[in-house]
């Protein structure tokens, strides 16, 4: 970012002279600091994990969630702003009940992520608005199967096998680069999406922070939902197992170089 | 539900659609009147909406052409949109919401029928109100109600493509000759994955039948 | 809450007034219908019935219309009257509980509540002078209480142990009277089904719109469960034996 300063980062309608928007990367930088948020799609369904960083230990728990659903079927996750968030959410669900006025079906991932890019590259179009602070990962089951898109604060909406947002995201990404997605039930997802979610968490600079799991697969019947409490507490527990077991190894290693 | 206007044109007709295993048959006479002056002969009453779907119109020739007009103009942006073909389904519910929305300012009775890689062959009925009806075949206009006994006697559900031809052929020609509003040739369409076939009986072709 | 507004494409908005002069008329005359519903309370919740029939006129037009649906997994509704506003109605219902569901609040829409919302859907239309052209029964077991209310197009609602709309109040209603009420909480399933299939067998003896393929439901605290449609036992053996017309 050398060209802070220079004047050329104060508006989204001005480019930079190399070509760059700078509001909109600022934008990308509140993504950034937010807590790691990822989406794995395998066979059967999508799952969507996301590392709630508390800030007080007053908060009341599953309070504020950064999973949300939009017309029943679809999972929006996000990293980011979470006003904006919010308003994103409405958006989704605004734009899933209107198709579903107009053509009485349920509306396809690929349009829904279209819809929502279109709206947030809106916001980067104009001096007088700001962009989302926000990249959204949407989840659903479709005619063609299980989808996940992820947009981003610029507008652009990519489909994903797997993808992380937030302050973990290259950890996340290298996890989820190792896993072997065409033999992969979803319950395994679940599961290596809470490990995930567990190694990407950096214990040093956020002490609390709380698990958000959930799924759209034929087990919960096309709908968006959070996964069962017993499956998200084998989760955790598988989670945390890994961890020790990384720790394990690590020791182990440490002890090797002392002998 | 409006009635006619003073002279406006209506299509008294006889319309029907049957589904097959792999298709549709859709079929109509061709009579347009107002009041008791023929308008048009020949009316072609099965309009394309989009590749694989076509309706069959009955009520007002005006109404029906402009809510057909609509549609077809939507599930063409829907193809664009999408990158894939609507289904029916899709395309009958974009004429119930006209039809329903507009019922007090409309006189239209939609048939629609057409074959869609996710469901297949299916025919949709859209009667005055504005309701939606899936069947497995439909009967419209004026002259069905002369037919229906004859279509419940004669149709069973696992009718072949020629059977359903000959079918549509033998009711809009009974329908043609008893109602006075319907008449003329009779239109087909065929409506399958591979192709739409249009077929065509003359007017003095039509189906041997008691005349007396 | 909001009313439901469909969102359209600009080609497909809803007529408004051409001009100052010309006020908005509604066309207020049902065209696709369903007859009766009937429902009462017994022992485990609701028993309801109606049959498959949409009439066109006095024709029977279309024969496998289902009238009773399920709102969310514990109240049942059944509908008589215009089909296409039924429809209209199943869609902004829909609507409501996608929005119920997004919310994931832990809280659900109980009977009670989605009968309000019915009511007072019924009754804003009637007061734009463009009412939905319906009854309605709403039932259900809402916390433990049985709930059984109507609401028609004119937004008149009523809760009763019994109730039959159309025809069936006036022929369905008196047999529930004389059988179910007082002994709502003594009523068998079994015994009720036999009361209900004995009320839909009189309004198929006696009413010209009806038809001898119905379905039926109960919504208890399990839930709603409605049956494939089905047709009922008729006797005619007493006809044989009548000639001419008396006196």
């Amino acid at each position: 970012m050398t060209s802070i300063g220079t004047g050329y980062d104060l508006s989204v309608s001005t480019y930079s002279p190399d070509g760059r928007v700078f509001q909109v990367e600022y934008a990308q930088k509140a993504v950034d600091n937010s807590g790691t948020a990822i989406g794995l799609r395998v066979k059967g369904g999508v799952v969507l994990a996301v590392e709630k960083i508390k800030h007080s230990r007053l908060l009341v728990p599953h309070s504020n969630r950064r999973i949300m659903t939009a017309g029943k079927y679809i999972g929006v996750a996000s990293a980011g702003w979470m006003s904006d968030t919010r308003h994103l959410v409405k958006r989704v669900r605004d734009e899933a009940r209107s198709y579903n006025d107009v053509y009485k079906t349920k509306i396809p991932a690929s349009i829904i992520a279209e819809r929502l890019g279109m709206y947030v590259q809106a916001y980067t179009l104009y001096s007088s608005v700001r962009p989302f602070g926000v990249s959204t990962l949407l989840a659903c089951m479709d005619r063609n199967g299980p989808q996940l898109y992820m947009v981003e604060p610029s507008g652009q909406y990519v489909g994903y096998r797997g993808c992380a947002v937030g302050k973990g995201k290259q950890v996340a990404k290298t996890e989820i680069e190792k896993l072997n997605f065409d033999n992969m039930s979803v319950r395994e997802a679940v599961k290596e999406a809470a490990r995930i979610i567990y190694t990407a968490h950096d214990d040093t600079k956020d002490k609390l922070f709380e698990l958000e799991l959930s799924w759209v697969c034929e087990e919960s019947n096309g709908l968006h939902e959070h996964v069962p409490q017993d499956l998200y507490d084998e989760a955790v527990q598988y989670a945390e197992r890994s961890l020790d077991e990384d720790e394990d190894e690590d020791n182990e290693m440490e002890d090797d170089e002392d002998l | 539900m409006a009635p006619l206007k003073p002279g406006e044109v209506s299509m008294g007709t006889t319309i029907m659609a049957v589904q097959f295993d792999g298709g549709v048959v859709v079929g109509a006479d061709s009579r347009t009147t107002t009041g008791t002056y023929i308008a048009n002969r020949v009316t072609d009453k099965l309009t394309k909406v989009h590749d694989r779907i076509y309706c069959c119109r009955s009520g007002s020739a005006a109404d029906t052409q402009a809510v057909a007009d609509i549609v077809k103009y939507h599930l063409a942006l829907y193809a664009a949109q999408h990158g894939e073909e609507p289904t029916v389904k899709v395309a009958a519910s974009l004429f119930q919401e006209i039809c329903y929305q507009n019922k007090s300012t409309l006189m239209a009775g939609i048939i629609i029928g057409g074959w869609d890689k996710v469901d297949g062959p299916s025919v949709y009925d859209i009667p005055l109100g504005g309701s939606l009806h899936k069947q497995p075949f439909a009967l419209g206009g004026s002259g069905s109600t002369f037919i229906y006994g004859y279509c419940d006697k004669v149709y069973h559900t696992d009718m072949t493509r020629e059977e359903c031809i000959e079918f549509v052929k033998n009711s809009v020609s009974l329908a043609m000759t008893r109602d006075g509003s319907s008449g003329g040739v009779i239109r087909l369409a065929v409506i399958t994955e591979d192709s739409v076939e249009r077929m065509f009986v003359p007017g003095n072709e039509l189906p041997s039948q008691y005349l007396g | 809450m909001d009313p439901i507004e469909l969102r359209l494409p600009h080609t497909l908005q809803r007529p408004q007034a051409t001009s100052n002069h010309e006020p908005i008329t509604h066309s207020t005359e049902p065209i696709v219908t369903g007859t009766s519903v009937v429902a009462f309370k017994y022992k485990d919740g609701i028993m309801m019935a109606a049959d498959c029939l949409g009439s066109y006129g006095r024709m029977a037009m279309f024969r496998n219309e289902r009238r009773l649906m399920a709102v969310g997994k514990t109240t049942l509704l059944g509908m008589s009257g215009d089909i296409s506003d039924y429809q209209h109605m199943q869609h902004t219902l829909e609507n409501i509980m996608t929005q119920e569901y997004d919310m994931d609040d832990g809280q659900r829409l109980g009977t009670k509540s989605i009968y309000k919302c019915i009511s007072k859907i019924m009754y804003n239309r009637r007061s734009k002078m463009n009412p939905l052209w319906n009854s309605y029964v709403i039932a259900g077991v809402d916390s433990g209480e049985k709930v059984l209310g109507y609401v028609d197009l004119i937004g008149t609602t009523y809760e009763s142990p019994t109730i039959a709309t159309g025809y069936g109040s006036h022929m369905a209603q008196p047999i529930l009277r004389k059988v179910v009420e007082g002994r709502e909480d003594e009523i068998t399933e079994e015994e009720a089904v036999k009361i209900i299939e004995d009320c839909m067998r009189v309004l198929y003896y006696r009413d010209a719109r009806a038809f001898n393929k119905l379905t039926r439901a109960k919504v208890t605290a399990q839930g709603v469960e409605i049956t494939e449609p089905y047709s009922l036992e008729t006797n005619w053996d007493f006809a044989e034996s009548i000639v001419g017309y008396g006196a």
